[in-house]
Protein backbone atom coordinates (compact mmCIF):
# COMPACT_ATOMS: atom_id res chain seq x y z
CA UNK A 1 0.00 0.00 0.00
CA UNK A 2 2.75 2.38 1.00
CA UNK A 3 4.64 1.51 -2.14
CA UNK A 4 1.66 2.38 -4.27
CA UNK A 5 1.24 5.69 -2.46
CA UNK A 6 4.86 6.58 -3.06
CA UNK A 7 4.53 5.59 -6.68
CA UNK A 8 1.48 7.79 -7.15
CA UNK A 9 3.20 10.66 -5.38
CA UNK A 10 6.21 10.27 -7.66
CA UNK A 11 3.99 10.15 -10.69
CA UNK A 12 2.20 13.31 -9.63
CA UNK A 13 5.43 15.24 -9.08
CA UNK A 14 6.68 13.98 -12.44
CA UNK A 15 3.52 15.27 -14.10
CA UNK A 16 3.68 18.68 -12.44
CA UNK A 17 7.38 18.85 -13.12
CA UNK A 18 7.01 18.21 -16.85
CA UNK A 19 4.03 20.54 -16.93
CA UNK A 20 6.10 23.32 -15.42
CA UNK A 21 8.75 22.84 -18.07
CA UNK A 22 6.31 23.33 -20.90
CA UNK A 23 6.88 26.63 -22.71
CA UNK A 24 4.10 28.06 -24.82
CA UNK A 25 4.86 30.51 -27.60
CA UNK A 26 2.08 32.25 -29.47
CA UNK A 27 1.62 35.23 -31.78
CA UNK A 28 2.80 36.86 -34.98
CA UNK A 29 2.95 34.74 -38.11
CA UNK A 30 6.00 36.76 -39.18
CA UNK A 31 7.95 35.58 -36.16
CA UNK A 32 6.42 32.10 -36.34
CA UNK A 33 9.07 30.51 -38.63
CA UNK A 34 11.87 31.73 -36.37
CA UNK A 35 10.13 30.56 -33.20
CA UNK A 36 9.24 27.24 -34.79
CA UNK A 37 12.74 26.35 -35.92
CA UNK A 38 14.42 27.72 -32.83
CA UNK A 39 12.04 25.66 -30.68
CA UNK A 40 12.71 22.49 -32.67
CA UNK A 41 16.46 22.85 -32.48
CA UNK A 42 16.37 23.91 -28.84
CA UNK A 43 14.35 20.82 -27.97
CA UNK A 44 16.89 18.66 -29.75
CA UNK A 45 19.63 20.09 -27.55
CA UNK A 46 17.58 19.99 -24.34
CA UNK A 47 15.73 16.74 -24.01
CA UNK A 48 13.67 17.93 -21.05
CA UNK A 49 12.42 21.00 -22.94
CA UNK A 50 8.89 21.02 -24.24
CA UNK A 51 7.98 24.02 -26.35
CA UNK A 52 4.77 24.49 -28.27
CA UNK A 53 4.54 27.19 -30.95
CA UNK A 54 1.37 28.72 -32.35
CA UNK A 55 0.61 31.51 -34.82
CA UNK A 56 -2.50 33.67 -34.67
CA UNK A 57 -1.08 37.17 -35.01
CA UNK A 58 0.69 39.70 -32.81
CA UNK A 59 -2.52 40.82 -31.09
CA UNK A 60 -3.55 37.26 -30.29
CA UNK A 61 -0.11 36.51 -28.84
CA UNK A 62 -0.03 39.56 -26.60
CA UNK A 63 -3.60 38.90 -25.43
CA UNK A 64 -2.57 35.34 -24.56
CA UNK A 65 0.42 36.63 -22.60
CA UNK A 66 -1.80 39.01 -20.64
CA UNK A 67 -4.24 36.19 -19.89
CA UNK A 68 -1.37 33.99 -18.80
CA UNK A 69 -2.11 31.40 -21.51
CA UNK A 70 1.33 31.63 -23.10
CA UNK A 71 4.85 32.29 -21.83
CA UNK A 72 6.27 34.06 -24.84
CA UNK A 73 4.27 36.30 -27.18
CA UNK A 74 5.64 36.81 -30.68
CA UNK A 75 4.94 40.26 -32.09
CA UNK A 76 5.87 42.07 -35.27
CA UNK A 77 5.00 45.39 -33.62
CA UNK A 78 5.57 47.02 -30.25
CA UNK A 79 2.97 46.49 -27.54
CA UNK A 80 0.21 49.11 -27.58
CA UNK A 81 -0.51 51.39 -24.62
CA UNK A 82 -3.96 49.89 -24.02
CA UNK A 83 -2.47 46.39 -24.03
CA UNK A 84 0.11 47.55 -21.53
CA UNK A 85 -2.59 49.06 -19.31
CA UNK A 86 -4.58 45.85 -19.45
CA UNK A 87 -1.49 43.82 -18.58
CA UNK A 88 -0.73 46.02 -15.58
CA UNK A 89 -4.33 45.76 -14.36
CA UNK A 90 -3.95 41.98 -14.44
CA UNK A 91 -0.70 42.12 -12.55
CA UNK A 92 1.45 41.26 -15.54
CA UNK A 93 4.71 42.90 -16.51
CA UNK A 94 5.39 42.51 -20.25
CA UNK A 95 9.08 42.70 -21.14
CA UNK A 96 10.12 43.25 -24.75
CA UNK A 97 12.96 41.33 -26.35
CA UNK A 98 13.95 42.48 -29.79
CA UNK A 99 15.06 39.35 -31.59
CA UNK A 100 15.53 40.35 -35.22
CA UNK A 101 14.82 42.97 -37.86
CA UNK A 102 12.46 42.43 -40.74
CA UNK A 103 13.47 44.36 -43.84
CA UNK A 104 11.35 44.28 -46.96
CA UNK A 105 13.17 44.89 -50.17
CA UNK A 106 11.43 46.23 -53.26
CA UNK A 107 12.79 44.46 -56.34
CA UNK A 108 12.58 45.02 -60.08
CA UNK A 109 14.03 43.28 -63.13
CA UNK A 110 17.77 44.05 -63.61
CA UNK A 111 17.03 45.62 -67.01
CA UNK A 112 14.70 48.20 -65.46
CA UNK A 113 16.27 51.69 -65.50
CA UNK A 114 14.53 52.69 -62.26
CA UNK A 115 17.08 53.00 -59.45
CA UNK A 116 14.98 54.55 -56.74
CA UNK A 117 11.43 55.34 -55.70
CA UNK A 118 9.87 57.36 -52.95
CA UNK A 119 7.52 55.73 -50.51
CA UNK A 120 4.65 57.70 -51.99
CA UNK A 121 5.45 56.40 -55.47
CA UNK A 122 5.77 52.87 -54.12
CA UNK A 123 2.38 53.15 -52.50
CA UNK A 124 0.80 54.49 -55.68
CA UNK A 125 2.32 51.67 -57.72
CA UNK A 126 1.04 48.95 -55.43
CA UNK A 127 -2.39 50.46 -54.96
CA UNK A 128 -2.79 50.90 -58.72
CA UNK A 129 -2.68 54.70 -58.96
CA UNK A 130 0.52 54.56 -61.00
CA UNK A 131 0.11 52.06 -63.80
CA UNK A 132 3.00 52.85 -66.12
CA UNK A 133 6.75 53.01 -65.54
CA UNK A 134 6.90 56.32 -67.45
CA UNK A 135 5.04 57.98 -64.56
CA UNK A 136 8.03 57.42 -62.30
CA UNK A 137 10.71 58.17 -64.88
CA UNK A 138 10.99 54.80 -66.57
CA UNK A 139 10.29 53.54 -70.07
CA UNK A 140 6.63 53.62 -71.18
CA UNK A 141 5.61 50.14 -70.19
CA UNK A 142 2.79 48.75 -68.09
CA UNK A 143 3.75 47.96 -64.51
CA UNK A 144 3.19 44.37 -63.42
CA UNK A 145 2.87 44.37 -59.63
CA UNK A 146 3.79 41.19 -57.82
CA UNK A 147 2.74 40.67 -54.24
CA UNK A 148 2.80 37.96 -51.60
CA UNK A 149 -0.41 36.12 -50.76
CA UNK A 150 -2.74 38.15 -48.61
CA UNK A 151 -2.35 35.88 -45.61
CA UNK A 152 1.44 35.96 -45.42
CA UNK A 153 3.33 37.92 -42.80
CA UNK A 154 5.38 39.69 -45.46
CA UNK A 155 2.19 40.94 -47.12
CA UNK A 156 0.95 42.21 -43.80
CA UNK A 157 4.26 43.96 -43.08
CA UNK A 158 4.38 45.50 -46.53
CA UNK A 159 0.82 46.71 -46.14
CA UNK A 160 1.70 48.43 -42.89
CA UNK A 161 5.13 49.81 -43.80
CA UNK A 162 4.64 50.79 -47.41
CA UNK A 163 0.91 51.12 -48.07
CA UNK A 164 -0.35 52.54 -44.76
CA UNK A 165 -2.81 49.64 -44.74
CA UNK A 166 -4.28 50.53 -48.13
CA UNK A 167 -5.37 47.65 -50.36
CA UNK A 168 -3.00 46.12 -52.86
CA UNK A 169 -4.38 46.57 -56.40
CA UNK A 170 -6.60 43.70 -57.51
CA UNK A 171 -4.57 42.90 -60.60
CA UNK A 172 -1.39 42.26 -58.62
CA UNK A 173 0.00 38.76 -59.06
CA UNK A 174 -0.17 37.03 -55.70
CA UNK A 175 2.64 34.55 -55.20
CA UNK A 176 2.80 31.90 -52.52
CA UNK A 177 6.40 32.43 -51.37
CA UNK A 178 9.24 34.94 -51.28
CA UNK A 179 11.06 32.65 -53.68
CA UNK A 180 8.18 32.67 -56.16
CA UNK A 181 8.06 36.49 -56.09
CA UNK A 182 11.81 36.69 -56.79
CA UNK A 183 11.57 34.16 -59.63
CA UNK A 184 8.62 35.94 -61.25
CA UNK A 185 10.34 39.33 -61.04
CA UNK A 186 13.51 37.85 -62.53
CA UNK A 187 11.48 36.54 -65.48
CA UNK A 188 9.32 39.61 -66.06
CA UNK A 189 11.07 42.81 -67.25
CA UNK A 190 8.26 45.23 -66.40
CA UNK A 191 7.49 43.86 -62.97
CA UNK A 192 7.96 45.08 -59.42
CA UNK A 193 7.74 42.93 -56.32
CA UNK A 194 8.83 42.79 -52.71
CA UNK A 195 10.63 40.14 -50.69
CA UNK A 196 12.36 39.78 -47.36
CA UNK A 197 15.88 41.17 -47.51
CA UNK A 198 17.30 37.66 -47.31
CA UNK A 199 15.70 36.69 -50.60
CA UNK A 200 17.32 39.28 -52.84
CA UNK A 201 19.36 37.46 -55.50
CA UNK A 202 21.64 38.74 -58.27
CA UNK A 203 18.90 38.06 -60.83
CA UNK A 204 16.78 40.93 -59.47
CA UNK A 205 17.56 44.54 -58.62
CA UNK A 206 16.82 46.08 -55.22
CA UNK A 207 15.27 49.54 -55.41
CA UNK A 208 16.48 52.43 -53.26
CA UNK A 209 13.57 53.77 -51.20
CA UNK A 210 13.55 57.42 -50.01
CA UNK A 211 17.29 57.61 -50.80
CA UNK A 212 18.14 54.68 -48.53
CA UNK A 213 19.66 51.54 -50.01
CA UNK A 214 18.34 48.41 -48.31
CA UNK A 215 21.29 46.70 -46.67
CA UNK A 216 21.76 44.82 -43.44
CA UNK A 217 23.13 47.97 -41.82
CA UNK A 218 20.32 50.31 -42.87
CA UNK A 219 17.75 47.73 -41.81
CA UNK A 220 19.30 47.10 -38.38
CA UNK A 221 19.57 50.82 -37.73
CA UNK A 222 15.96 51.21 -38.95
CA UNK A 223 17.08 53.96 -41.35
CA UNK A 224 15.56 52.03 -44.23
CA UNK A 225 11.85 52.88 -44.27
CA UNK A 226 10.56 49.35 -44.93
CA UNK A 227 12.13 47.85 -41.84
CA UNK A 228 10.65 46.90 -38.51
CA UNK A 229 11.83 45.13 -35.40
CA UNK A 230 10.43 41.74 -34.42
CA UNK A 231 9.78 41.13 -30.75
CA UNK A 232 9.14 38.40 -28.27
CA UNK A 233 7.38 39.46 -25.08
CA UNK A 234 7.66 37.69 -21.74
CA UNK A 235 5.96 38.29 -18.44
CA UNK A 236 8.72 39.78 -16.31
CA UNK A 237 12.35 38.99 -16.93
CA UNK A 238 12.76 35.48 -18.34
CA UNK A 239 14.12 32.83 -16.04
CA UNK A 240 14.89 29.13 -16.15
CA UNK A 241 14.40 27.43 -19.46
CA UNK A 242 12.78 30.48 -21.06
CA UNK A 243 15.99 32.39 -20.39
CA UNK A 244 17.99 29.52 -21.90
CA UNK A 245 15.76 29.70 -24.95
CA UNK A 246 16.42 33.43 -25.37
CA UNK A 247 20.15 32.89 -24.92
CA UNK A 248 19.98 30.27 -27.64
CA UNK A 249 17.97 32.52 -29.95
CA UNK A 250 20.33 35.45 -29.47
CA UNK A 251 23.41 33.28 -29.85
CA UNK A 252 25.15 32.09 -32.97
CA UNK A 253 22.72 29.27 -33.73
CA UNK A 254 19.73 31.55 -33.32
CA UNK A 255 21.24 34.13 -35.65
CA UNK A 256 21.73 31.44 -38.24
CA UNK A 257 18.07 30.44 -38.03
CA UNK A 258 16.98 34.07 -38.27
CA UNK A 259 19.13 34.59 -41.33
CA UNK A 260 17.91 31.40 -43.00
CA UNK A 261 14.31 32.44 -42.52
CA UNK A 262 15.02 35.66 -44.40
CA UNK A 263 15.27 38.08 -41.48
CA UNK A 264 18.18 40.09 -40.13
CA UNK A 265 19.78 39.02 -36.86
CA UNK A 266 20.75 41.91 -34.61
CA UNK A 267 24.43 40.96 -34.49
CA UNK B 1 -22.28 -25.00 -45.75
CA UNK B 2 -18.72 -23.89 -45.31
CA UNK B 3 -18.70 -22.54 -48.81
CA UNK B 4 -21.92 -20.73 -48.18
CA UNK B 5 -20.58 -19.09 -45.04
CA UNK B 6 -17.48 -18.01 -46.91
CA UNK B 7 -19.57 -16.45 -49.61
CA UNK B 8 -21.61 -14.50 -47.07
CA UNK B 9 -18.38 -13.17 -45.60
CA UNK B 10 -17.06 -12.06 -48.94
CA UNK B 11 -20.31 -10.36 -49.68
CA UNK B 12 -20.15 -8.48 -46.39
CA UNK B 13 -16.52 -7.54 -46.88
CA UNK B 14 -17.12 -6.00 -50.26
CA UNK B 15 -20.29 -4.30 -49.07
CA UNK B 16 -18.21 -2.65 -46.36
CA UNK B 17 -15.58 -1.46 -48.83
CA UNK B 18 -18.24 -0.13 -51.17
CA UNK B 19 -20.11 1.66 -48.43
CA UNK B 20 -16.94 3.09 -46.90
CA UNK B 21 -16.61 5.28 -50.00
CA UNK B 22 -20.10 6.54 -49.28
CA UNK B 23 -19.10 7.31 -45.71
CA UNK B 24 -16.10 9.33 -46.92
CA UNK B 25 -18.30 11.21 -49.37
CA UNK B 26 -20.85 11.99 -46.70
CA UNK B 27 -18.06 13.03 -44.36
CA UNK B 28 -16.60 15.42 -46.89
CA UNK B 29 -19.98 16.95 -47.70
CA UNK B 30 -20.80 17.41 -44.03
CA UNK B 31 -17.36 18.95 -43.36
CA UNK B 32 -17.73 21.37 -46.26
CA UNK B 33 -21.17 22.54 -45.20
CA UNK B 34 -20.18 22.66 -41.56
CA UNK B 35 -17.00 24.59 -42.32
CA UNK B 36 -18.72 27.06 -44.62
CA UNK B 37 -21.77 27.62 -42.42
CA UNK B 38 -20.28 30.27 -40.05
CA UNK B 39 -19.39 32.39 -43.07
CA UNK B 40 -22.90 32.44 -44.42
CA UNK B 41 -24.23 33.58 -41.08
CA UNK B 42 -22.23 36.79 -41.52
CA UNK B 43 -21.92 37.15 -45.26
CA UNK B 44 -24.81 37.10 -47.68
CA UNK B 45 -24.57 34.22 -50.20
CA UNK B 46 -25.19 36.63 -53.09
CA UNK B 47 -22.44 38.99 -51.88
CA UNK B 48 -20.14 36.01 -51.59
CA UNK B 49 -20.84 34.64 -55.07
CA UNK B 50 -21.19 37.93 -56.93
CA UNK B 51 -18.81 40.19 -54.98
CA UNK B 52 -15.96 41.51 -57.08
CA UNK B 53 -13.31 42.00 -54.41
CA UNK B 54 -11.45 39.28 -52.51
CA UNK B 55 -9.58 40.91 -49.61
CA UNK B 56 -9.81 38.32 -46.86
CA UNK B 57 -7.16 39.78 -44.55
CA UNK B 58 -7.93 43.44 -44.99
CA UNK B 59 -9.86 45.47 -42.40
CA UNK B 60 -12.72 45.45 -43.17
CA UNK B 61 -12.43 42.21 -45.18
CA UNK B 62 -14.21 41.64 -48.48
CA UNK B 63 -15.43 38.21 -49.46
CA UNK B 64 -16.38 38.37 -53.15
CA UNK B 65 -15.37 35.24 -55.04
CA UNK B 66 -16.63 36.27 -58.48
CA UNK B 67 -13.04 36.96 -59.67
CA UNK B 68 -12.03 33.51 -58.46
CA UNK B 69 -14.95 31.82 -60.21
CA UNK B 70 -14.15 33.82 -63.35
CA UNK B 71 -10.52 32.71 -63.07
CA UNK B 72 -11.51 29.06 -62.84
CA UNK B 73 -13.93 29.40 -65.77
CA UNK B 74 -11.40 31.16 -68.01
CA UNK B 75 -8.65 28.65 -67.35
CA UNK B 76 -11.06 25.73 -67.80
CA UNK B 77 -12.52 27.04 -71.04
CA UNK B 78 -9.05 27.63 -72.46
CA UNK B 79 -7.84 24.21 -71.39
CA UNK B 80 -10.88 22.55 -73.02
CA UNK B 81 -10.10 24.26 -76.31
CA UNK B 82 -6.73 22.55 -76.25
CA UNK B 83 -7.48 19.20 -74.67
CA UNK B 84 -10.69 18.28 -76.52
CA UNK B 85 -9.33 18.46 -80.09
CA UNK B 86 -6.05 16.85 -79.05
CA UNK B 87 -7.65 14.18 -76.86
CA UNK B 88 -10.49 13.23 -79.18
CA UNK B 89 -8.21 13.49 -82.22
CA UNK B 90 -5.63 11.14 -80.80
CA UNK B 91 -8.37 8.72 -79.74
CA UNK B 92 -9.75 8.67 -83.30
CA UNK B 93 -6.27 8.06 -84.62
CA UNK B 94 -5.65 5.23 -82.18
CA UNK B 95 -9.03 3.69 -82.93
CA UNK B 96 -9.18 3.96 -86.70
CA UNK B 97 -5.81 4.61 -88.26
CA UNK B 98 -2.99 3.47 -86.03
CA UNK B 99 -1.55 0.08 -86.81
CA UNK B 100 1.57 -1.14 -85.06
CA UNK B 101 2.47 2.33 -83.85
CA UNK B 102 -0.47 2.09 -81.48
CA UNK B 103 1.64 -0.13 -79.25
CA UNK B 104 3.98 2.67 -78.38
CA UNK B 105 1.75 5.74 -78.84
CA UNK B 106 -0.82 4.61 -76.32
CA UNK B 107 1.67 3.91 -73.51
CA UNK B 108 3.38 7.21 -74.28
CA UNK B 109 0.12 9.12 -73.92
CA UNK B 110 -0.47 7.30 -70.68
CA UNK B 111 2.94 8.34 -69.36
CA UNK B 112 1.73 11.92 -69.77
CA UNK B 113 -1.04 11.06 -67.31
CA UNK B 114 1.49 9.78 -64.79
CA UNK B 115 3.50 13.00 -64.51
CA UNK B 116 2.80 14.65 -61.15
CA UNK B 117 1.00 17.97 -61.44
CA UNK B 118 3.73 19.81 -59.55
CA UNK B 119 6.13 18.85 -62.33
CA UNK B 120 3.75 20.31 -64.90
CA UNK B 121 3.61 23.43 -62.76
CA UNK B 122 7.36 23.61 -62.55
CA UNK B 123 7.68 23.18 -66.29
CA UNK B 124 5.05 25.88 -66.84
CA UNK B 125 6.76 28.30 -64.48
CA UNK B 126 10.33 27.78 -65.63
CA UNK B 127 9.89 27.09 -69.34
CA UNK B 128 6.43 27.81 -70.74
CA UNK B 129 5.71 31.12 -68.99
CA UNK B 130 8.96 32.93 -69.99
CA UNK B 131 8.67 31.52 -73.51
CA UNK B 132 5.06 32.65 -73.94
CA UNK B 133 5.88 36.06 -72.50
CA UNK B 134 8.68 36.58 -75.02
CA UNK B 135 6.89 34.98 -77.93
CA UNK B 136 3.61 36.91 -77.57
CA UNK B 137 5.26 40.01 -76.11
CA UNK B 138 3.08 39.99 -72.99
CA UNK B 139 3.87 41.97 -69.85
CA UNK B 140 3.82 38.75 -67.81
CA UNK B 141 3.93 35.06 -68.72
CA UNK B 142 2.02 33.77 -65.71
CA UNK B 143 -1.51 34.15 -67.02
CA UNK B 144 -4.71 32.30 -67.85
CA UNK B 145 -3.35 31.36 -71.27
CA UNK B 146 -0.26 29.60 -69.91
CA UNK B 147 -2.34 27.83 -67.27
CA UNK B 148 -4.87 26.76 -69.94
CA UNK B 149 -2.12 25.42 -72.15
CA UNK B 150 -0.51 23.31 -69.45
CA UNK B 151 -3.83 22.10 -68.00
CA UNK B 152 -5.03 21.29 -71.51
CA UNK B 153 -2.00 19.09 -72.09
CA UNK B 154 -2.54 17.45 -68.70
CA UNK B 155 -6.10 16.50 -69.58
CA UNK B 156 -5.27 15.03 -73.01
CA UNK B 157 -4.47 11.46 -71.85
CA UNK B 158 -7.60 11.42 -69.71
CA UNK B 159 -9.92 12.51 -72.51
CA UNK B 160 -8.10 10.36 -75.06
CA UNK B 161 -8.40 7.09 -73.18
CA UNK B 162 -12.04 7.65 -72.18
CA UNK B 163 -12.92 8.58 -75.77
CA UNK B 164 -11.16 5.52 -77.10
CA UNK B 165 -13.12 3.35 -74.69
CA UNK B 166 -16.34 4.95 -75.91
CA UNK B 167 -15.40 4.25 -79.54
CA UNK B 168 -14.56 0.64 -78.73
CA UNK B 169 -17.93 0.18 -77.05
CA UNK B 170 -19.70 0.76 -80.38
CA UNK B 171 -20.71 -2.77 -81.48
CA UNK B 172 -18.78 -4.19 -84.43
CA UNK B 173 -22.05 -4.81 -86.24
CA UNK B 174 -22.55 -1.03 -86.67
CA UNK B 175 -19.29 -0.78 -88.51
CA UNK B 176 -19.80 -3.91 -90.58
CA UNK B 177 -23.29 -2.81 -91.60
CA UNK B 178 -22.01 0.58 -92.68
CA UNK B 179 -19.14 -0.83 -94.71
CA UNK B 180 -21.48 -3.43 -96.26
CA UNK B 181 -23.72 -0.61 -97.47
CA UNK B 182 -20.77 0.73 -99.41
CA UNK B 183 -19.70 3.53 -97.09
CA UNK B 184 -16.00 4.38 -97.04
CA UNK B 185 -13.93 4.12 -93.85
CA UNK B 186 -14.08 7.90 -93.37
CA UNK B 187 -17.86 7.96 -93.87
CA UNK B 188 -18.27 5.09 -91.44
CA UNK B 189 -16.15 6.83 -88.84
CA UNK B 190 -17.76 10.25 -89.13
CA UNK B 191 -21.37 9.26 -89.81
CA UNK B 192 -21.74 6.05 -87.82
CA UNK B 193 -19.09 5.42 -85.19
CA UNK B 194 -18.63 8.94 -83.82
CA UNK B 195 -22.38 9.71 -83.59
CA UNK B 196 -22.96 6.35 -81.94
CA UNK B 197 -20.17 7.03 -79.47
CA UNK B 198 -21.25 10.67 -79.14
CA UNK B 199 -22.58 10.57 -75.63
CA UNK B 200 -19.59 8.50 -74.53
CA UNK B 201 -17.30 11.16 -75.95
CA UNK B 202 -19.32 13.88 -74.22
CA UNK B 203 -18.87 12.01 -70.96
CA UNK B 204 -15.13 11.90 -71.56
CA UNK B 205 -15.07 15.63 -72.22
CA UNK B 206 -17.12 16.48 -69.16
CA UNK B 207 -15.04 14.29 -66.86
CA UNK B 208 -11.92 15.87 -68.33
CA UNK B 209 -13.44 19.25 -67.55
CA UNK B 210 -14.16 18.44 -63.93
CA UNK B 211 -10.57 17.26 -63.61
CA UNK B 212 -9.27 20.54 -64.97
CA UNK B 213 -11.49 22.53 -62.62
CA UNK B 214 -10.16 20.65 -59.63
CA UNK B 215 -6.50 20.89 -60.57
CA UNK B 216 -4.64 22.86 -57.92
CA UNK B 217 -0.88 22.72 -57.84
CA UNK B 218 -0.32 23.61 -61.47
CA UNK B 219 -2.62 26.63 -61.48
CA UNK B 220 -1.19 27.80 -58.19
CA UNK B 221 2.22 27.91 -59.83
CA UNK B 222 1.41 29.36 -63.23
CA UNK B 223 -1.87 31.24 -63.30
CA UNK B 224 -0.38 34.40 -61.78
CA UNK B 225 -2.71 34.64 -58.82
CA UNK B 226 -4.35 38.04 -59.32
CA UNK B 227 -7.85 38.03 -57.87
CA UNK B 228 -9.37 40.12 -60.65
CA UNK B 229 -11.97 39.34 -63.30
CA UNK B 230 -9.77 38.70 -66.37
CA UNK B 231 -10.08 41.14 -69.26
CA UNK B 232 -8.59 38.63 -71.68
CA UNK B 233 -7.08 35.16 -71.73
CA UNK B 234 -3.69 36.81 -71.29
CA UNK B 235 -4.56 38.31 -67.89
CA UNK B 236 -3.28 36.73 -64.71
CA UNK B 237 -6.06 34.94 -62.82
CA UNK B 238 -6.59 33.33 -59.45
CA UNK B 239 -8.65 30.15 -59.71
CA UNK B 240 -10.62 28.90 -56.70
CA UNK B 241 -8.42 25.88 -56.07
CA UNK B 242 -5.20 27.84 -55.85
CA UNK B 243 -6.84 30.36 -53.52
CA UNK B 244 -7.68 27.60 -51.09
CA UNK B 245 -4.24 26.02 -51.39
CA UNK B 246 -2.37 29.28 -50.96
CA UNK B 247 -4.39 30.65 -48.07
CA UNK B 248 -5.48 27.67 -45.99
CA UNK B 249 -2.04 27.27 -44.40
CA UNK B 250 -2.01 30.77 -43.02
CA UNK B 251 -5.66 31.48 -42.25
CA UNK B 252 -6.19 31.33 -38.50
CA UNK B 253 -8.32 28.30 -37.66
CA UNK B 254 -11.88 29.30 -36.86
CA UNK B 255 -11.53 32.77 -38.38
CA UNK B 256 -13.98 34.03 -40.96
CA UNK B 257 -11.24 33.71 -43.57
CA UNK B 258 -10.90 30.02 -42.73
CA UNK B 259 -14.64 29.51 -43.15
CA UNK B 260 -14.63 31.50 -46.39
CA UNK B 261 -12.09 29.05 -47.82
CA UNK B 262 -14.48 26.24 -46.92
CA UNK B 263 -17.15 28.25 -48.71
CA UNK B 264 -15.01 28.29 -51.86
CA UNK B 265 -14.47 24.56 -51.47
CA UNK B 266 -18.21 24.06 -51.25
CA UNK B 267 -18.87 26.06 -54.43
CA UNK B 268 -16.14 24.11 -56.20
CA UNK B 269 -17.60 20.83 -55.01
CA UNK B 270 -21.09 21.76 -56.22
CA UNK B 271 -19.68 22.74 -59.61
CA UNK B 272 -17.87 19.44 -60.16
CA UNK B 273 -20.82 17.51 -58.72
CA UNK B 274 -23.06 19.08 -61.32
CA UNK B 275 -20.61 18.14 -64.07
CA UNK B 276 -20.31 14.57 -62.84
CA UNK B 277 -24.07 14.14 -62.62
CA UNK B 278 -24.40 15.45 -66.17
CA UNK B 279 -21.71 13.02 -67.32
CA UNK B 280 -23.42 10.11 -65.61
CA UNK B 281 -26.77 11.06 -67.13
CA UNK B 282 -25.35 11.29 -70.65
CA UNK B 283 -23.40 8.06 -70.39
CA UNK B 284 -26.51 6.20 -69.23
CA UNK B 285 -28.31 7.38 -72.34
CA UNK B 286 -25.30 6.35 -74.37
CA UNK B 287 -25.45 2.78 -73.15
CA UNK B 288 -29.18 2.63 -73.80
CA UNK B 289 -28.73 3.96 -77.30
CA UNK B 290 -26.23 1.24 -78.14
CA UNK B 291 -28.66 -1.35 -76.86
CA UNK B 292 -26.41 -2.24 -73.94
CA UNK B 293 -27.98 -2.95 -70.59
CA UNK B 294 -27.38 -0.42 -67.85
Amino acid sequence: MKKIMIFILLLLTAVTFSYAERIKIEGSTTVLPIAQRAAEQFMELHEDANISVKGGGSGVGIAALIDGVCDIADASRAIKQEELDKAVSKGKDPKAHMIAMDGICVIVHPSNNIQQLTRAQLKDIFTGKIKNWSEVGGIPEKIVAISRDSSSGTYEAFGELALNKAKVRTDALMQASNQAVATTVAQTPSSIGYVGLGFVTPSVKAVIIDDITPTKETVISAKYPLARPLYMYTNGAPSGQIKDFFDYLKGEEGSKIIEEEGYIPLK
Amino acid sequence: MNLHAKETWYRRLFAVTAFSTLIFLAGIIVTLFHGAWPLFREVNVIDFLAGRAWYPTHTPPEWGILPLIAGTMTVTAGAMLISVPLGVGSALYLYEIAGKEKHFIKPLIEILAGIPSVVYGFFGMAVAAPFIRNFLDLPVGLCAFTASLILGIMAVPFICSLTEDALRMVPKSFREASLALGASRWQTLVKVIVPAAGSGISTAVILGMSRIIGETMTVLMISGGAAVIPKSIFSPVRPMTSTIAAEMGEAAMGSLHYHALFGIGLVLFLMTLLLNITAEFISRRFRLKLGLTQ
